[in-house]
């Protein structure tokens, strides 16, 4: 009976994760739109486009291989199962003792690889361009995040999501700057992951200045649609996944009630509102940065990184 | 020592070692400026907090000076000096910002190595107070070695003063008068450092101070 | 029992050796040598495995009369050596099965032939040696044969001064060696392991003891700054012996390294570990810069061995630090993540050497830049290879990535340490560690892409063949380990156990019997990894989001020219290569760490000169190091070479001068 309640949960997070996720990406592109002065495109605008891709048909490039076509169902794959490791609502998943924070960044490392590599296989300029500079970028960030792992686990004495939203929610936590620190360097690393301005732009064509673009510019149709939906459940993760860490209050544990869940829901939702207005706030106002300015972006958040685990270690021994 | 005081007051020696490295980051002078009025910021709230639990009055007035004249008075006089000079635009470092801030993480695990084993018998917060202090201190000297520019030389030398100001008052031990005379020698030093660029700039036409190095003596 | 077959099969390996010096000439050699170091292989792998999970806790002892006449040749099977063995012998169990097929391509089989079987008999012997003077002698038996076989191609460019170099270092290496068997001895010449253990020597000694081990099994590893004859002697040999270069021969290092440090030297102290761990961070992270640099496939992955090998170090390091802190169960984890990564590394470098071994065999080529779009001539060599890359990069679901969690757990556990400057270097190793997995999966990114992926660049990659099916079986096996060492990792570190408990006398909790068998290092609350159960969960999730679509949506698909932002380019010189791939990652990294410096010359419009790009970098542990050595060298080869020219009545002189100073030093001595 409990693994059966357990197993529902987990599977209404699953399902939670990928139906919000377009949902959040067009809430982002209607603030921005409302912060410009535009009307915007509607809400619910994702989904129409993700349908209408998917009953399209896909167009390969003559020298396309299998990777090309499979790495998009891989990077879905991947990155659904990691956001569905992540706590939103409630903390002790069923599945969430199959990966670690560490193991979910390295299946993003996966995708990552998978998308990479799909970038390459058609062999024009612009998949190797985007390839190139998404694993230079990945190679600032993961160190990055390592260390605000490190930072948590120094803290909370583990890696392990479910024990960390329930240490910073727990009394013995206190004023930290450290916790501070690895906030902003977790939401530099997640805007360079996501990319987000002023890393890289989501909605550029822009020949020379896209990443990520640049990489799934030989998809169409149903492939396309895969990685976008991969690409909002991305972004969903990493707000998911702050929520948890530094703003675990309202979050249901895991054997609560109905009405323990709904106000987990609700908290939920108010934080992905909160962010999402924020990150569209942070985008109006900053200007794209230049391709090797990135790496002294990413470069500040592993320093705020190491930096916040030495005041760590201050505070702990004094 | 209850707890919260003790966080709040571990939340601004750590933001003020935080903002030492906002400054070694910032290449800008306008930001560099905005950043260093950030850092005596953060120093007066300290410094405040601190006569607030030590209920030391004087220290308020510590604080205030900090604010004033560091956080108000000298970004001002040097925005004004940056703007006269025409080097608002300059954009000015050595090596890398990576590896300076590479460099600034060593320097603070060092001091961190250094003092917490000597003052074992202090209290809690006087440790760490030292050790951010030291930290400040050193990140300041990093920034002055590691910048061309005279502006920011004189910004990293004042932020050294306020690694001094988080030790006194963590030391429990700086008289009034030491501090007024230390913050009126700041102002003094801004007035020689200001007169002194202008004579830089009039004699070189350049704010970089390396242009200073080939009129030294003793070279053929 | 077990110690018997694997000196049998010794044996045979050594009869082989001397049978095919005879029949170098004849075609059916190859075939005679490779089955026969297959059959041996598998015994020894066979007998190894079975002692390690039957009877890990028990020891055999062999004496030989052999060697030295007072002490005879001792050797000793116990589960360090069992699990090493198992490592060797899985290693020459495939890459005799790829032989099987490589090999008959060989253009001088008789250079090859001969040593292959020595060298896997030298390897073996190397771990069973009980004394050490079997270990020096096995040890220098494997390094001379190992350099035979570098030497197989002496004619090809390079291969001569790669072998040169080869032979330096290793035999620098083993100086180093002798010099540590000599301190551990002790002056009454206890040269037994046994009589070693017994001893425990004075804290100066013990650290003489350490920088020499750390020298003399450090360069035969490849730890930076000793790594400089690695990337050039092991991709100069035939690709199945570069497999056991790089994926065996640095793993027997690693065994001295730990056989000594670990078991004859007694308790360590906790600045060991901070050596040990900052050796091993900076070699992860250079080695994989230098890997970035390389266009040439086989160097590529011989860099890698050096940044893998500074992962093993990490683990090791960490080891050390924990164990001198009397923190015995987290120095076990340490010591399994290490020995884990140690069984991984062998598995999936060797996978990836085949791999480079087919490309090469079927087109010639081993720069990268003349390399692309093999996938689609040689699929099966392209699965393999693409299985081994994401193994090395340190992604889930392979075995790549538990060793390095495994790591990380244990660097996490760090702050527990009293020791401030542990404390710093352990967070500092672990940004290293991470640093250089996600460099690696650039790496690979960009090696596999520009060797499989796109559009052929040269006609011979466009006419490539599919390899042989001995090769193809040789990496499919691999493949398989790699995944199952991945997705059931527990069973793997329970027969890590035995090890830990002989060296440190502790051991992780049994992880087999654990609920879906999740991997649990020290406890649930506090991080645990299941991939099998990630592994099922992607494959359902990729299968069923693809049969969803293509059941309700669209399945129609339509192959047309690339889109390329509306403006294609057929050539296959558009594309991106190797080298512009690295660029980005060259710019942050190679002005630090090569000294790297870009130039661009654009000729201004209306004139025809071709625009022109420069790029330097500069080894700067060659020019600190090396450079030095050699100029001291030269510089009293120059002085020494008057000594030629000198009349008889001189030497005399010298000799005689030398003779009486002995004898001064003598008698002040006494």
């Amino acid at each position: 009976m409990a693994l059966i309640h357990d197993a529902l949960v987990q599977l209404a997070q699953l399902l939670l994760m990928l139906a919000l996720a377009p949902l959040l990406t067009g809430y982002i592109r209607k603030v921005k739109a409302y912060l410009l002065r535009r009307q915007g495109p509607p809400l619910l605008q994702p989904y129409r486009d993700l349908l209408k891709l998917l009953r399209k048909e896909a167009v390969l490039a003559d020298n396309a291989s299998w990777v090309f076509r499979t790495a998009p169902y891989l990077i879905f794959a991947t990155t659904l199962i990691a956001a569905a490791l992540v706590p939103t609502f409630a903390t002790g998943l069923l599945f969430s003792p199959a990966a670690d924070l560490i193991a979910i960044v390295a299946l993003l490392g996966t995708a990552r690889f998978a998308l990479a590599l799909a970038g390459l296989d058609v062999g024009t300029s612009f998949g190797g361009i985007g390839a190139s500079r998404e694993m230079m970028i990945a190679s600032l960030a993961e160190p990055a995040m390592l260390m605000i792992v490190f930072t948590l686990s120094l803290l909370a004495g583990s890696t392990q999501l479910s024990s960390v939203a329930v240490f910073v929610q727990g009394p013995t936590i206190g004023l930290r700057v450290s916790l501070a620190m690895a906030l902003v360097a977790l939401i530099m690393v997640a805007i360079a992951e996501n990319s987000r301005i002023p890393v890289d732009n989501p909605a550029t064509h822009l020949e020379l200045t896209m990443i990520h673009e640049a990489m799934i510019l030989e998809y169409s149709g149903r492939h396309l649609a895969v990685i976008e939906v991969a690409a909002s459940l991305k972004l969903l993760l990493y707000f998911s996944l702050i929520a948890c860490m530094f703003l675990p209050w309202g979050i249901a544990s895991a054997n609560g009630d109905l009405a323990a869940f709904a106000i987990g829901l609700v908290s939920y939702v108010t934080k992905l509102a909160m962010g999402g207005f924020l990150l569209a706030v942070f985008e109006t106002a900053t200007a794209k940065m230049r391709v090797f300015r990135v790496s002294d972006f990413l470069g500040a958040a592993l320093m705020l990184g190491l930096l916040a685990t030495l005041l760590l270690f201050v505070s702990q021994a004094a | 020592m209850d707890r919260l005081a003790l966080d709040v007051a571990h939340l601004f020696a750590g933001g003020l070692v935080l903002v030492s490295f906002m400054l070694l980051y910032q290449d800008r002078m306008f930001g560099l400026l905005n950043i260093f009025a950030l850092h005596a910021l953060v120093v007066s709230l300290s410094v405040a907090w601190q006569a607030h639990i030590q209920s030391a009055p004087h220290l308020y007035i510590t604080a205030g000076i900090a604010l004033v004249v560091k956080a108000i008075i000298i970004p001002v006089a040097l925005r004004r000096i940056i703007v006269r000079l025409g080097i608002h635009r300059t954009i000015d470092t050595v090596g890398g910002i990576g590896q300076t801030m590479l460099a600034g993480i060593g320097l603070v695990a060092l001091s961190i190595m250094v003092m917490l084993p000597i003052t074992a018998e202090a209290g809690t917060l006087t440790r760490e107070d030292l050790a951010f202090s030291l930290s400040v201190i050193l990140l300041g000297l990093l920034m002055m070695i590691s910048r061309r520019n005279a502006v920011s030389q004189i910004i990293g030398f004042m932020s050294i003063e306020n690694g001094l100001i988080l030790a006194a008052t963590a030391a429990k031990g700086m008289p009034l008068v030491v501090e007024i005379s230390v913050a009126f020698s700041i102002v003094i030093a801004l007035i020689v450092i200001g007169i002194f660029l202008f004579r830089i700039r009039e004699n070189f036409d350049t704010m970089d101070v390396h242009a200073l190095e080939r009129f030294r003596g003793g070279q053929p | 029992m077990a110690l018997t077959i694997v000196l049998s099969c010794v044996a045979v390996l050594l009869g082989t050796s001397a049978l095919a010096v005879a029949g170098a000439r004849s075609s059916l050699t190859s075939f005679f040598v490779y089955g026969v170091a297959l059959a041996a292989g598998a015994c020894a792998l066979g007998a190894a495995g079975a002692m390690l999970v039957i009877a890990p806790g028990s020891a055999q002892t062999a004496q030989l009369p052999i060697g030295l006449p007072w002490l005879g040749a001792h050797f000793r099977l116990d589960a360090l050596a069992a699990l090493f063995l198992v490592v060797i012998n899985l290693g020459s169990f495939t890459s005799s099965l790829y032989g099987l097929g490589y090999g008959r391509h060989e253009s001088s089989p008789g250079r090859v032939l001969p040593f292959f079987p020595a060298f896997l008999a030298g390897m073996n012997l190397v771990v069973l040696a009980d004394d050490a003077f079997t270990f020096l002698l096995t040890w220098e038996f494997m390094s001379l044969t190992s350099w035979a076989l570098v030497m197989a191609h002496h004619r090809e460019r390079d291969n001569a001064r790669a072998g040169y170099i080869y032979l330096i270092m290793a035999s620098f290496g083993t100086l180093a060696l002798l010099l540590t068997f000599g301190l551990l001895a002790g002056p009454n010449g206890g040269y037994a392991f046994d009589a070693i253990r017994a001893t425990t020597p004075s804290a100066g000694l013990s650290a003489a003891v350490l920088t020499l081990a750390l020298i003399g099994a450090g360069s035969k590893a490849g730890l930076v700054p000793l790594h400089v004859w690695l990337p050039l002697a092991h991709p100069a040999a035939p690709s199945h012996v570069s497999a056991l270069m790089s994926g065996v021969m640095t793993k027997v290092a690693v065994y001295g390294f730990v056989r000594i440090v670990f078991d004859l030297l007694g308790p360590p102290q906790w600045w060991w570990g901070a050596v040990v761990l900052t050796l091993g961070g900076i070699s992860a992270v250079l080695g994989v810069l230098y890997a970035l640099m390389q266009h040439d496939l086989k160097r590529l992955l011989a860099y890698h061995t050096v940044e893998n090998i500074g992962i093993i170090f990490i683990g090791l390091g960490l080891a050390l630090a924990f164990r001198a802190n009397d923190m015995r169960a987290a120095a076990a984890l340490a010591l399994t993540a290490a020995l884990f990564h140690v069984f991984n590394h062998s598995v999936f470098k060797s996978l990836l050497f085949f791999g480079a071994g087919a490309v090469l065999g079927a087109t010639g080529e081993r720069d990268m830049e003349h390399l692309g779009g093999l996938i689609h001539r040689m699929p099966l060599t392209a699965i393999a290879f693409l299985a081994g890359s994401t193994a090395i990069s340190a992604l889930p679901p392979f075995n790549g990535f538990v060793s390095e969690w495994l790591t990380f757990q244990a660097i996490l556990l760090s702050p527990q340490l009293p020791q401030w400057l542990l404390k710093f270097i352990v967070p500092a190793a672990g940004a290293m560690l991470a640093l250089s997995a996600a460099l690696a999966a650039g790496c690979f990114v960009k090696a596999f892409g520009a060797t499989f992926l796109g559009r052929p660049r040269r006609s011979v990659a466009q006419n490539a063949q599919e390899t042989d099916a001995w090769s193809l079986a040789a990496m499919f096996i691999l493949v398989l380990l790699c995944l199952v060492a991945g997705i059931l990792p527990g069973y793997f570190i329970d027969a890590l156990a035995p090890v830990t408990q002989l060296l440190l006398d502790a051991r992780l909790a049994p992880q087999a019997q654990l609920r879906w068998l999740t991997i649990v290092p020290i406890a649930a609350s506090r991080s645990s990894y299941n991939g099998l159960l990630l592994f099922v969960l992607v494959a359902a999730a990729g299968w069923l989001g693809a049969y969803v679509i293509h059941r309700w949506a669209s399945h129609a698909l339509r192959r047309a020219a690339a889109w390329d932002c509306g403006f294609p380019d057929a050539r296959p010189v558009t594309q991106y290569t190797a080298g512009s791939f690295a660029q980005p990652i060259r710019r942050v990294f190679g002005g630090f760490a090569f000294r790297a410096h870009e130039q661009v010359y654009i000729p201004p419009p209306g004139q025809i000169q071709p625009a022109q790009f420069h790029l330097s970098m500069r080894d700067l542990v060659w020019d600190v190091l090396y450079a030095p050595i050699e100029g001291v060298v030269n510089f009293a080869a120059d002085r020494l070479n008057q000594v030629q020219s000198w009349t008889i009545r001189a030497y005399l002189t010298m000799v005689f001068g030398s003779v009486v100073l002995l004898l001064m030093v003598l008698a002040v001595w006494h």
